[in-house]
């Protein structure tokens, strides 16, 4: 039987950050990364955006050049699903009934694309952005002739690949089950903002619509039947409905489970040497006022990533990283940092019709976290005074003549504690 | 081919091919300089991909963007000469570029 002293599960940001900081710190044991993509580590923003653009080629999406891994004496078993742990024996077993040992796992398996359940899920043209493998088949699918998309989920997924399909002349329509598109993750200013621009960029997009079924044709996807009995006609379908974290062979050993594998600040799992990082990681924190949330992100798999390297190293160091998310749709740079988890308030920095502003989301009148568009001098100060859970007046807040850094300053001199020293 | 060369935090120079038509921050990464994180893959979203260009060569390279400059300003290390390898598209006559690694924020 293999063994490795670490053996990390998947290959994503979060598993090849953590080979990498392993051997930063000096781990020198075996490292092994495992992973059910047939490709070495590859970066998932880009597939949504310049991949599926063809802005870039696969190479350049690739995290590091396969040769890296071989240089940095860690093994990618590719095409391998771990499909048990069993924490005793620390061994896991592969869907192709081969057993690896290991001293430390590092769980970084992601999620899998949430799926519809309604009939015509599984037809030929229904896709999921994930994957390379997802992407390169929507792309086969557009040098075909495919032209006529159906968007389904107004998520950041599905506002990147609607935004792409409109630049390769695709007509798209974009439905979202609620009543504004971002709904989960930001405020509705964010979301009235990026609805509007979209149907500005000509796609139709539709809210508090529901879908019953896909229709198809000699197993091809034909249409989309909405809950009114519309039929939308299509030739491509993408579904963009969230991630179901992969947790099972965790969960079956026994691991502590809520919304994902619930892991300490140093990413240990309940399990003894078992670690878990990145979407599918539950864990309690700082800006979310100490919650457990599950982080879907480059920032958290990769700083969740450094965190359990350290941890297996002897340096454990709490996970205590500044959250911060990105996203592109056609010119629009959209930037996030904080969590805006609980926010009872919102402010406007800007004028959305310029197509430059940021919303500031407090919590009891601190700020928690802002989503800046086309705005980098807002979400560069930002950090600070998110860092700092400041507490600033929305009326200041609001004025964007003022930088937000100077704001940090206004707000230490306004806090009371120093007369109470 | 003209070449580069990039100093790392240790102090290690490395001499590597300049590849024109991908950026700075690319032939940085593809050769295994794994302290370069580049966490957004290039679009200029975050600032892990910071270098000190050598002065003699700094004015030779295009302009940076408003964004560019901004992000920097997040970096507790920036220099006289920092940019992000992401913004520098490598050409020939780049050839003999000399830069550094910025310090760890």
């Amino acid at each position: 039987m293999d063994h490795y002293d670490a053996l990390i599960v998947g290959t994503g940001h979060g598993g090849a950050q953590t080979a990498i900081a392993l051997r930063q710190q000096g781990f020198d044991g075996t490292i092994a990364m495992i992973g059910k993509d047939n490709e070495p580590p590859y970066e998932r923003p880009p597939l949504s955006k310049e991949y599926l653009a063809r802005d870039k080629t696969f190479e350049r999406i690739m995290i590091r050049p396969e040769s890296f891994w071989a240089d940095k004496k860690v093994d990618l078993l590719l095409q391998a699903e771990v499909v048990a742990i069993d924490p005793d024996t620390r061994t896991v077993s592969l869907e192709d009934g081969r057993q690896i040992g290991y001293g430390d796992l590092i769980w970084s398996a992601g999620g899998s694309p949430r799926r519809l359940t309604c009939s015509g899920a599984e037809l030929a043209g229904v896709h999921s952005v994930r994957d390379k493998a997802d992407v390169d088949a929507i792309m086969a699918q557009l040098d075909s002739g495919a032209r006529h998309a159906v968007v389904i989920g107004g998520g950041y997924i599905g506002l990147e690949a609607a935004a792409v399909l409109r630049k390769l002349d695709c007509e798209v329509v974009l439905l979202e089950a609620l009543p504004r598109v971002l709904a989960r993750v930001a405020g509705e200013e964010i979301s009235r903002f990026t609805e509007s621009e979209h149907r500005a960029h000509g796609v139709d997009l539709r809210l508090d619509t529901k879908v019953d079924c896909l229709e198809g044709d000699a197993g091809v996807v034909t249409g989309v039947r909405l809950g009114d009995g519309e039929v939308l006609s299509c030739d491509l379908v993408i579904v963009g409905i969230g991630i179901v974290p992969t947790l099972g062979p965790l969960q079956e050993a026994g691991a502590g489970i809520s919304n994902g594998v619930e892991v300490d600040q140093n990413c240990r799992t309940s399990l003894s040497h078992v670690y878990a990082i990145g979407d599918c990681a539950c864990h309690a924190n700082d800006y979310a006022g100490g919650e457990m949330v599950r982080l879907e992100s480059v920032q958290n798999a990769n700083d969740m990533a450094t965190t359990a390297a350290k941890a297996i190293c002897g340096k454990p160091e709490p996970y205590t990283a500044t959250p911060w998310f990105w996203s592109n749709q056609y010119d629009l740079k959209l930037q996030t940092v904080g969590l805006n988890l609980g926010y009872d308030t919102t402010v406007v920095r800007g004028d959305p019709e310029q197509r430059s502003f940021s919303v500031v989301y407090l919590k009891e009148g601190r700020v928690i976290a802002l989503d800046c568009v086309n705005a980098m001098k807002d979400y560069v100060q930002a950090k600070k005074l998110v860092e700092a859970s400041a507490e600033i007046a929305p009326n200041l807040l609001a004025n964007s003549n003022v930088p937000l850094k100077e704001m940090l300053c206004t707000g230490i001199l306004l806090d009371p504690s120093p007369n109470d020293r | 081919m003209g070449k580069i060369t990039v100093t790392t935090r240790e102090g290690d120079d490395l001499e590597l091919d300049l590849r024109p038509g991908v950026s700075l921050m690319e032939v940085i990464r593809d050769a295994g300089v794994d302290e370069l994180l580049a966490l957004c893959g290039g679009c200029c979203s975050c600032a892990t991909c910071h270098v000190h260009v050598d002065a003699e060569y700094f004015d030779r390279l295009p302009p940076m963007s408003d964004d560019e400059d901004d992000l920097l300003d997040s970096s507790d290390h920036r220099g006289e000469t920092s940019r992000l390898s992401c913004q520098i598209p490598l050409t020939e006559d780049l050839a003999g570029l000399r830069v550094r690694i910025a310090e760890e924020d």
